[in-house]
């Protein structure tokens, strides 16, 4: 495992955690904490093979949250010196006094054990960091210059953003927890473009964003190679395919696809912020709501869908989180119907719910922590069926493969998602590539009509490194695990006839 | 403050003085910002927080190396000058190479320090709230919401002598109000320079007023609706529009503006009326940025293009597709005038003056929305656009509102709205609802659209 980079942990982290806490405990905060985070990112983007963007970032700074009179305070800056977390620390102090105005929810906190000196590095093998620049670009021009070779190919977009982010959190009741993770997202796209009829085609790759190192470009996790050959007539096959004709289908999904509709219709539906109405005015709320716990059916008995902030390469896994709370996995939809949530400290004691699942996070030292979302899963059926079993049971519908659009309602009920490639799926077998399609459902409507989920040899890690929550807005990663899965009689548009023409 | 805590006009020189690169850019960002966010009639979450980021963008041998950080000490910011350096040295010629821009008036007094705001800005907000959230709390509603501040104040320096500085203001105030139920939701917000002009309680009115128009709830199918687009939808629309109205993607047949046989759709009519899209960053109220500052290349923007004077530009005149997004180095090669993204957009019709609620008044039977959500690019070809309906659909009958409708799922394209609608209202300062968290400086009409295509229904209230 790597060590935490020395030159975070050179930072004067414990004096600050000192100085903040102390002068916290002078003026009577009831829970304070401070967090030092430092994240660095580089994103390269290359067009037709050049570099057309390039930057590289390193944002560090340090905040001080905490409870002075049962109400949240806040402050945030950034200079590494210990007067400076003194002067945060009263300034969060001052912040939560014009707060309590508009306060009326005395803020508690769920019970977690003291974890005294803890650290937690994430699971990869190259810091991608440490890859010198000539070597990167090399890799990421030699895959797109195999692209521009090949017939039919007019364009090529692809690009890089890889992150390191180091967090230090130290609290009044003496958790102490120092770490690091590692994620990269590389993408290609190929582009077709007819400029007779005016019209242009894209095929992109449908690897996953993941907590792994650089080792990721070079084949473990992923093989780049075979998927780059076989794109360009992947493409072709779609400038050429016909257009869908709207109705009813069988669906079966590949995790590439359906990791997106399960964090938009389970992931967002389940947290707790949402439920209890905190992003009511912004993300939207549940349809999920808290009465509901234990009883409501989110699907068909075949979905059981975990959260987890443990899972090996998740995004969304971490030792700890921004409260001091210990990675964990527990149910979300067991048997079909909803048996959890996504919770804090604050609101695991607000609902009497025990023990917090671990998933405070703030982007950055710059945000407050709020409620973000765990790896959430939908689990493989052992000894399940193979994808090209689940297919072999369709005699009219669609094989649907990697995500492209993507919306869905405030509640989370009605959304409509369209694909890299849709395949046309007759009397058990594939037919070729449509195009102009989009599936639209209601979220229980559509996990209720799900009749199978593939085995273990079907699963893969998906996910995000863009989520988007809270005002000011935040970003998140998460990943999402799903086997293949088969749903029965889902409404499918043609985009273009929805277009009007 | 710590002494040893640069100024960021001394950051600029500093870094300008140590480079040893063939071009040089510094972009120091100093921001400080103040939010309270609230649910269920009660605070949430808040913060003040402050923040600086600079980038140094090295040019060597035509090749750039760009790299940001927080900088505070003269130990960082020389680390900071080297790393870009190494950066700019590793990487091949970039595509967009031009010459520097030139010294130009400076934007603002360069040497003043930067602007600044606190918690304080909200000293008369968050009492006033208090008060709605005490007046909800008796009626059986409930309030949720944020109000944020932020100031920023960019300084930018280039090995070409240019300094240019602007102090931005940005704020936002969004209310939104439900039933004691939650089963009718509804929304108001603004935009704001510095909070002095943010009338709660108007605010807080204008979501009652909605609150109660709901009182009587109709159910209807999906279909396509006389619809009045309020400004705020149109906002998101068409910031939607801005976004992808780029020159180069156009011209290589990439985008809706793209020509069938080539080129681009400049020139050509996309709607009868004579409407103007533009951008001013001296648009009265919504004032922004006179120049461009940007640490990365691509998305319609180059790096060389640094300190280029942003005046303002008609996108669409009279109607009529004018002018896309196009940095200097391919206007250059493609021979027409470089623009650049301004953020700020105003849609208006000259001869459009009617308010919303004239266009209500007009109206036979319709619906009018409150707000759109969760806009997603479907086909990029036409910018089908989907997404939600939310926080208020409301049925008109005979030139009045007569009650909420449900919600619903629309697939639409903005261009092609341009070319349907059948009335343009009058322009007036909007909040975008979606995008407001990176865009709040607007202007927009109410369009009427004789036939927007609701194509499912939504649940969710």
């Amino acid at each position: 495992m790597p060590d935490v980079d020395a030159e975070f942990t050179a930072l004067p982290l414990r004096q600050l955690a000192d100085a903040a806490l102390s002068r916290a405990g002078e003026l009577g905060a009831e829970h304070a904490d401070l967090r030092v985070e430092r994240v660095r990112s580089q994103n390269v983007g290359l067009r037709d093979g050049r570099v057309e963007s390039s930057r590289d970032g390193e944002e560090v700074g340090l905040a001080v949250r905490l409870v002075h009179e049962g109400t949240w305070g806040f402050a945030a800056g950034m200079e590494m010196t210990v007067d400076e977390a003194v002067r945060l620390t009263e300034q969060a102090v001052d912040v939560a006094r014009v707060s309590a105005a508009v306060n009326s929810d005395r803020v508690e906190f769920a019970d977690e054990p003291v974890y005294a000196d803890a650290t937690y590095v994430s699971s990869y093998d190259i810091d991608p960091f440490g890859v010198p620049e000539p070597e990167k670009l090399a890799l990421l021009t030699d895959f797109c210059e195999r692209l521009m070779a090949a017939d039919g190919v007019d364009h090529v977009n692809a690009s890089l953003y890889a992150v390191k982010e180091n967090k230090f959190y130290a609290d009044l009741a003496g958790t102490t927890t120092t770490q690091q993770r590692v994620r990269i997202w590389p993408e290609f796209v190929a582009v077709a473009v007819d400029r007779a009829q005016g019209g242009f085609e894209t095929m992109r790759t449908v690897n996953a964003p993941i907590g792994r190192g650089w080792e990721y470009l070079t084949g473990t996790g992923w093989d780049f190679e075979a998927e780059l050959a076989e794109l360009p007539e992947l493409l072709a096959a779609r400038t050429k395919a016909p257009s869908i004709e709207a109705g009813r289908y069988d669906l079966v999904v590949h995790p590439s696809n359906l990791w997106l509709t399960i964090h938009e219709s389970i992931g967002h539906a389940t947290e707790l912020d949402r439920a209890l109405g905190y992003e009511a005015a912004y993300a939207g709320t549940s349809f999920a709501t808290f009465d509901k716990l234990n009883s409501l059916q989110y699907g068909s008995p075949v979905m059981h869908v975990t959260g987890d902030r443990i899972a090996e390469h998740g995004l969304s896994t971490i030792g700890y989180d921004d409260e001091g709370v210990a990675g964990q996995q527990w149910d979300l939809v067991r048997d079909g119907v909803l048996v959890g949530y996504q919770t804090d400290r604050n609101m695991a004691r607000l609902m009497d719910l025990g023990r917090s699942n671990g998933c405070a996070f703030a982007d950055s030292s710059g945000h407050v922590p709020v409620q973000r979302m765990a790896n959430v899963s939908l689990q493989p059926a052992a000894n399940g069926p193979s994808t090209e079993e689940l297919i072999g049971g369709v005699e009219k519908g669609l094989y649907v493969v990697g995500d492209k659009s993507w919306s869905i309602d405030m509640q989370r009920y009605n959304f409509q998602f369209t694909a890299q490639r849709f395949y046309l799926i007759e009397n058990g077998r594939l037919v070729g590539q449509v195009r102009d399609a989009a599936y639209q459902a209601t979220t229980t409507d559509f996990w209720g009509a799900m009749e199978a989920v593939g085995g273990p040899q079907t699963y893969e890690l998906q996910g995000s490194f863009q989520c988007g929550k809270a005002q000011p807005g935040q970003v998140a990663a998460v990943s999402h695990g799903c086997p293949s899965a088969l749903f029965r009689g889902i409404n499918i548009l043609n985009t273009v006839t929805e277009g009007g023409r | 403050m710590n002494p040893e805590f640069l100024r960021g006009q001394e950051i600029v020189e500093r870094a300008l003085a140590i480079s040893r690169a063939d071009g040089c850019i510094v972009i120091v960002n100093d921001r400080t910002e103040a939010n309270l966010r609230w649910a269920n009639n009660s605070l949430t979450t808040n913060g003040a927080m402050r923040s600086r980021h600079v980038a140094v963008v090295s040019i060597m041998n035509d090749a750039v190396g760009s790299v940001g950080r927080s900088v505070s000490t003269v130990d960082d910011l020389a680390l900071l000058v080297s790393a870009s350096e190494s950066a700019a040295r590793e990487a091949s010629p970039a595509e967009d190479v031009m010459p520097l821009v030139d010294p130009a008036d400076p934007a603002g007094e360069w040497e003043a320090p930067p602007a600044e705001t606190s918690i304080d800005v909200f000293s008369s907000v968050a009492p006033a709230l208090g008060e709605a959230f005490g007046q909800a709390r008796s009626a059986e509603r409930l309030l949720f919401g944020f109000a944020e501040h932020i100031m920023t104040t960019t300084f930018l320096g280039t090995s070409t002598g240019l300094r240019l500085r602007y102090d931005q203001p940005t704020g936002r105030v969004e209310l939104n109000g439900k039933t004691g139920d939650r089963s009718r939701s509804v929304w108001a917000g603004v935009g704001t320079r510095d909070f002095a002009d943010v009338d709660i309680a108007g605010l807080v009115a204008q979501v009652s007023g909605k609150l109660d128009w709901g009182s009587r709830q109709v159910d209807l199918p999906a279909g396509r609706y006389e619809t009045l687009l309020p400004p705020t939808a149109v906002a998101d629309l068409m910031v939607y529009l801005y976004l992808v109205a780029e020159m180069r993607e156009a011209d290589e047949g990439r985008t809706v503006f793209s020509k069938r046989g080539g080129g681009t759709r400049i020139g050509e009519k996309l709607s009868s009326h004579p409407v103007n899209l533009r951008s001013d960053p001296h648009e009265p109220g919504l004032e922004t940025g006179p120049f461009l500052a940007t640490e990365v290349s691509g998305q319609g923007t180059s790096v060389f293009d640094n300190g280029m004077a942003t005046g303002r530009i008609d996108w669409i005149r009279d109607g009529e597709l004018r002018n896309l997004v196009t940095p200097r180095w391919w206007a250059a090669k493609s021979g027409v005038a470089p623009t650049a993204y301004v953020e700020n957009l105003v849609l208006e019709d000259p001869t459009g003056g009617k308010s919303t609620e004239e266009m209500i008044a007009g109206t036979d039977r319709g619906l009018l929305l409150t707000t759109l959500w969760y806009i997603r690019e479907v086909d990029p070809q036409t910018l089908l656009l989907t997404g939600l309906t939310r926080d208020g659909v409301f049925l008109i009958e005979g030139g009045e509102v007569t009650g909420a409708v449900n919600n619903y799922r629309f697939n639409e394209s903005p261009v092609d709205l341009l070319g349907r609608m059948t009335e343009v209202g009058h322009s007036e300062r909007t909040l975008p609802r979606e995008w407001n968290d990176f865009f709040t400086r607007a202007s927009m009409p109410t369009l009427r659209i004789p036939d927007f295509n609701m194509s499912s229904v939504s649940p969710a209230s």
